[in-house]
């Protein structure tokens, strides 16, 4: 059962993710009928508190509540006080006390979203901190797949791009393991994590044998201050080697889907033709995306009881 | 393709040195048996002369683009088959430098053009050798570059090494490391001792090479990577390099004549043709080049052929560019001073001037076995000469070594069968 708030994936049993993919598919259903239940976050108050820009999750997050009935509200940091220098929990207090249910709290630093947790009787979810987690993005990637292949059993998912500051790609690690999938990371070595194999994924050596046989192709993006900071060499040499195109999938499984958590950088991690083509279903993990942060804030509403 | 038969000659193998006869055709080595016969065959008669695989320098400086005055791809491949080398290895600290795609092309370009020995680029590490930011290492290696290096300069900056080794790994290539800490070298331009205070010129000091030297072995530990430190020239620098290599630590180096073969004591003549970075250094560092290479602990011999223009060197010592000539005497240099004074074998010299270094960047060469690529020097081990830097095929007539009495004259220098290089 989930506790008073959703920290990580890592945090999480099988069984928890079982369940909240079981609710998310039936809140995807709904959302797509158009016949959501609006009630059950009656009342309620969502709160998005986002240290880092992100528009596409916190307007998720946010349709996610006002779906279910919610009330939302959201602090930005540069319309907010945190540009005043108020604490993490400074604003964790005032968001209680103005009766938020549940805060979203995006921010640069990991860990945060657990030391927040702790001081606020509102349910803290995790939207990305640092290069620690992003549950919800690795549970819409699980909610996407098991559309797609019924089963996590030895699905072949292959995570190509940046893993070294990558929260998406650890969360995707943790929960595909719990699942029992199979999960290789291909980057250049430089944005490799030490360590990263014993948190259970396979390192490929080169793109063929990373993307041989994969039920899942997972891009990630690549930021340009990875060049600046000599870690790689230019978008185009970066796209050559480590990004996905339209041949490489040649490699993979004939019915495998490619996946990005968005923005994609076109033609850098992978070719417009690879983001565009049948099997891409970047612009499904997005519905996916509301329909699983629902099914995450009904489960925690009904772990408070 | 010509047919060569080399007959009478002593073959230096990896392990021995046999007579036989050396059947070269199509560019590779068909046969190698005592009494060939063969129809329509340029035949070499190397009676009483040495047959060795052909030299390979992974460490040339071939000047070309932009320091043209000082050597080009043309003369420094003359000196090069000269020498008898049938492959060099060019630094990047061209103008532009040699950090992008365009310039490899054009080195590759013009080696064809010139088409006497095989040139390999080395790419830059960093662009414009900056230290700042990670070079197209994938697309250079697909066009012909052996491996990365900063030459000239050290990679200063340890995560920056970091990620070179790491970067370069991944097309399959080894950063080859100047080791220099340049806040501890800076200003200086002969061995920091007692010659250096003796005529007033300020010194390099050896622990300037050697923490560098320390400090990429660490990382080549920690990483579990391979890494290639260049020109070493210090006892401590061995040292340090022979323990990391009894831990398994994946490192390679080389050394060059100037540092097993001179000491600081060249500097008192104020000559500029000494001046080498890193410096010559002391008799015991000498002493510890020449055990390194007898032990194992240094891989290769390498030139650094440095090629400077006149200008540059006839000037105060301080002004003067740092660098030596190397490519026409490193193999009588190294000939004399290891073989002849009974020091290693002749089939170690082979080993250390051509199997070790191909190995050490995988390149083809570096033996003569039947099927192997025909690139192969031919030398009279019995001739001696007085080197003369005036008599140079490079530009660069700058060699300290002027007037000194070696053995060992290349008589032939064939590449890929065809015959580059023929003595008078």
């Amino acid at each position: 059962m989930l506790s008073k708030d959703l920290l990580g994936i890592s945090l999480l049993e099988k069984e928890d993710i079982i369940e909240i993919l079981k609710t998310a598919t039936v809140m995807k259903k709904n959302l797509l009928a158009k016949t959501v239940d609006d009630s059950i976050l009656k009342n309620a108050i969502l709160a998005t508190l986002f240290y880092e820009n992100s528009t596409r999750t916190r307007v998720s997050f946010e349709l996610a509540g006002q779906h279910l009935g919610a009330k939302t509200v959201s602090i930005v940091t540069a319309t907010s006080s945190i540009q005043k220098g108020e604490s993490l929990l400074d604003n964790g207090y005032t968001l209680d006390a103005l009766g938020a249910d549940f805060i979203v709290l995006r921010h640069s630093l990991a860990g945060t979203p657990h030391i927040l947790a702790k001081a606020t009787k509102a349910s803290v979810i995790n939207g990305g901190d640092g290069a620690n987690e992003h549950p919800t993005q690795a549970l819409l990637d699980a909610l996407t797949m098991q559309e797609y292949f019924n089963s996590f059993k030895d699905l072949k998912v292959t995570i190509i791009g940046d893993i070294k500051h990558s929260r998406v790609a650890k969360s995707n690690i943790y929960l595909l393991n719990k699942m029992g999938a199979k999960v290789t990371v291909f980057a250049p070595n430089t944005l490799l994590p030490r360590g990263i194999e014993e948190l259970g994924a396979k390192v490929a050596t080169t793109k063929e044998q990373a993307l041989q046989g994969a039920n899942v192709v997972m891009g990630l993006r690549m930021q340009l201050e990875r060049m600046e900071s000599g870690l790689c060499s230019s978008f185009s040499e970066y796209n050559k080697y480590f990004g996905v195109c339209v041949d490489d999938l040649k490699f993979a499984d004939k019915k495998a889907i490619v996946l990005h958590p968005g923005p994609v950088n076109r033609n850098v991690e992978l070719t417009s033709e690879v983001v565009d083509c049948a099997q891409s279903q970047i612009y499904n993990q997005v519905t996916s995306g509301v329909a699983v942060r629902m099914a995450v804030l009904k489960l925690l509403k009904l772990a408070k009881g | 393709m010509q047919k060569i038969l080399i007959q009478n000659g002593s073959v230096v193998f990896e392990d021995s040195v046999k007579k036989a006869d050396l059947l070269l055709e199509d560019g590779k080595i068909v046969k190698i048996d005592s009494k060939i016969k063969a129809d329509n065959a340029n035949i070499i008669d190397a009676t009483d002369k040495f047959i060795f695989p052909a030299f390979i320098d992974i460490h040339t400086h071939l000047r070309e683009p932009g320091y043209t005055r000082k050597e080009d791809i043309a003369t420094g491949s003359l000196a090069a088959v000269k020498g008898g080398f049938s492959q060099v290895c060019c630094m990047p600290n061209t103008s532009p430098v040699c950090d992008n795609p365009t310039i490899v092309y054009y080195i590759k370009n013009r080696a064809k053009e010139v088409n006497l020995c095989k040139i390999h680029p080395i790419g830059a590490v960093t662009s414009s050798l900056n230290g700042e930011k990670l070079t197209e290492v994938g697309k250079m290696k697909e066009l012909g570059i052996v491996a990365i290096s900063d030459d000239g300069r050290p990679v200063e900056n340890s995560a920056m090494m970091a990620n070179a080794m790491q970067y370069a790994a991944n097309f399959g290539i080894k950063v080859l490391s100047h080791c220099e800490d340049s806040s501890l070298a800076k200003g200086g331009c002969v061995n920091e001792g007692k010659n250096a205070t003796k005529i007033g010129l300020k010194g390099i000091p050896k622990v300037a090479e050697e923490i560098m030297i320390a400090r990429d072995i660490l990382l080549a530990e920690y990483y579990n990577l391979p890494i290639h430190i260049c020109h070493v020239s210090t006892k401590t620098g061995v040292q340090l390099i022979r323990e990391a290599k009894a831990r398994g630590v994946q490192v390679t180096c080389e050394s060059c004549p100037h540092y097993f073969t001179l000491t600081d004591d060249c500097i008192l003549s104020m000559n500029a043709y000494t001046k080498v970075n890193p410096p010559i250094r002391e008799e015991e560092d000498r002493i510890a080049i020449l055990n390194g290479i007898i032990d194992g602990t240094i891989d290769c011999i390498v030139t650094d052929h440095a090629p400077h223009h006149e200008e540059e060197k006839n000037c105060a010592f301080d002004l003067a560019a740092f660098g030596i000539s190397g490519l026409e005497t490193s193999f009588a240099l190294s000939y004399t001073h290891l073989v002849k004074s009974n020091k290693i074998s002749l089939s170690k010299l082979a080993t250390l001037m051509s199997a070790s270094p191909a190995k050490i960047l995988n390149l083809e060469g570096g033996s003569l076995s039947v099927g192997a690529v025909a690139d192969v020097a031919i030398v009279d081990l019995n001739k001696k000469f007085v080197i003369d830097g005036q008599k140079f095929l490079s530009k660069g007539k700058n060699t300290p070594f002027n007037g000194m009495e070696v053995y060992g004259v290349v008589e032939y220098t064939i590449v890929n069968g065809e015959i580059k290089y023929k003595g008078e």
